[in-house]
């Protein structure tokens, strides 16, 4: 753990994580604030963020009003991906979704600011733009969720009901760790903020469709290269009862904790080379 | 300079700034590809439990994928063109400086939206398209003529997209935030123009109303005339007439707005 050391006037000097939350919440705290003081901007733009985001799952719903099932998935299979995915994409983009003004801040100069005060960058840029619209998409998330947890034909055991929580926490875990990397990424590529769209929110809509509609390579590749699959598709096909299309280890289904404390390690050491390779426009 | 040359110089001007940035427009080429792919495999299972729905079979399904992730920065679909900019004119005050220059509000934006749109195309649009057409089977034409036929139906829709977004941008002389719009303009955009699911799969009445509504001129009927599934003249009448529609209104609303309303921040 990290040493505290003990300051001249007595108090404790906090460990560098606590210092990062510190700092987060107060960020986070004065955008809330901010965004407070139009009230009923504020209440619009959760309900339009709450229907943007729905789109999502309209889209399933008016393909299953034509089909009874895809990819052999019935309806509340599928919505239980749905919710899985888009609950943990919410805490997710909730938390650190501002990451893509980080493109804007190396671009006019204003990064530097960042990086000369006494907060740790991460937590500051993970802060910035702090907005309280974006839980509208984990409202209707967990709405789906609810609706497929009721409706889904499933055996529930301790076990499987433990690894729904599991799933959302270690979910977004995952997609956390998508934008420290995508963040990373732009301050190398700068203008190219949109590559990292392709992860998150692609990612996000991909694990909304059962894995079987999708070519044996690609989900190859979501599974070890970009394990976005340990997010729903290889735990919640464990739960559902549903063959995954590969053949994985046993105790893969288990393994999204893992998977994700190994994606958060990764993000954390291209976050870090990242700022060091850092060179300010000089405006 | 004549009129018909100065829209041409905001015309290439518009081109030329999106063309700017060249590493943004590789990271949206990347991104339509990957989203292109997704809904691919989507579509594929789709059709695959219910062939020939909305009167595709699995090849039109793909190719319609692949035409909407080219059109979708060409079109505006999602919003955040020209209007952005416009907004944040009239919400500042600076649209008392354009309404005096010796050229017309609507034409002037028009142009630019023109320039953007024929960047975004060929920059951003047709890569996507490439990819998709190499790596999946596409129902392509073969002959010149409905090639042409496409191209006609884009210069239109590009028309409707711009009349949409333009009503949406006057607007904020009332409102002066443009916030709310943009969003509602977003969600409409996505849903009726097709970007989701080809309006012609719509069950039921909605697929009636979504059918009849302007924005089934962006990707819905471009696709059907590029695969030959409607008749090119009866798609070009209905993309014309939501076109000057729009357009009138948008010509009407700019004048009740430039007499009526006091321009901000004086």
């Amino acid at each position: 753990m990290v040493e505290s050391l003990r300051l001249r006037d007595g108090t404790r000097e906090l460990p560098r994580w606590r210092e990062g939350l510190r700092a987060y919440g107060l960020i986070a705290g004065m955008w809330v604030r901010s965004s407070m003081t139009y009230r009923a901007s504020f209440v619009i733009t959760v309900v339009g963020n709450l229907l943007v985001t729905g789109l999502d799952f309209a889209t399933i719903l008016l393909m299953f009003s034509r089909v009874d099932s895809l990819g052999g998935w019935s309806l509340p299979e599928v919505a239980f991906l749905y919710g899985l995915s888009a609950t943990a994409f919410g805490i997710s983009d909730l938390v650190l979704g501002s990451m893509d003004v980080l493109g804007t801040r190396i671009r006019d100069g204003s990064f530097d600011t960042l990086l000369v005060r006494p907060a740790p960058v991460l937590a500051q840029i993970g802060a910035d733009h702090f907005a309280l619209r974006r839980l509208g998409r984990i409202t209707q998330g967990g709405l789906v969720l609810g609706y497929a947890l009721v409706a889904v034909d499933v055996n529930w055991t301790v076990g499987k009901l433990l690894l729904v929580p599991v799933m959302l926490v270690c979910g977004a875990a995952i997609f956390g760790a998508l934008f420290v990397a995508g963040a990373a990424f732009q301050i190398v590529a700068q203008d190219a903020a949109e590559v990292q769209n392709a992860f998150t929110y692609g990612g996000n809509t991909l694990l909304s469709y059962p894995p079987v509609v999708f070519g044996k390579d690609f989900v190859r590749g979501v599974t070890f290269m970009l394990p976005l699959a340990f997010v729903n598709w290889v735990p919640a096909s464990y739960v559902l009862g549903r063959p995954y299309p590969l053949d994985l280890p046993p105790g893969a289904e288990f393994a999204s904790p893992l998977v994700a404390l190994v994606c958060c390690a990764l993000a954390g050491l291209a976050w870090r080379a990242g700022l060091k390779s850092y060179r300010s426009t000089g405006s | 300079m004549g009129a018909g040359r100065l829209y041409a110089a905001v015309a290439a001007g518009g081109f030329r700034r999106y063309a700017t940035y060249r590493a943004a427009t590789l990271a949206g080429v990347f991104t339509n590809t990957v989203f292109g792919v997704v809904l691919v495999y989507t579509y594929l299972a789709l059709w695959d439990e219910r062939p020939h729905l909305g009167g595709y079979d699995q090849a039109e399904a793909v190719t319609y994928v692949w035409l909407g992730q080219c059109l979708y920065a060409t079109l505006a679909i999602q919003g955040g063109g020209f209007e952005k900019d416009l907004m944040e004119r009239i919400r500042t005050g600076d649209i008392a400086v354009d309404l005096y220059r010796p050229a017309d509000l609507q034409l002037w934006w028009l142009a630019s939206d023109f320039g953007r749109a024929m960047f975004q195309m060929l920059g951003r649009g047709v890569i996507p398209f490439a990819v998709g057409a190499l790596f999946f089977k596409m129902a392509l034409p073969t002959d010149v003529g409905s090639w042409a036929a496409l191209l006609v139906a884009l210069l239109l829709a590009v028309l409707v997209s711009f009349g949409i977004r333009f009503l949406a941008a006057l607007s904020t002389f009332w409102l002066l935030d443009g916030t709310g719009v943009n969003q509602a303009m977003m969600i409409l955009g996505i849903f009726c123009s097709g970007m989701v699911l080809p309006l012609n799969a719509f069950p039921g009445a909605l697929g009636e109303v979504v059918r009849a509504l302007p924005w089934a001129a962006q990707i819905q009927l471009p696709a059907d005339v590029l695969m030959g599934k409607t008749d090119p003249l009866h798609a070009y009448a209905f993309q014309a007439a939501w076109a000057v529609a729009l357009l009138a209104a948008g010509r009407l609303l700019q004048s009740v707005a430039t007499r009526r309303v006091v321009v901000q921040g004086g």
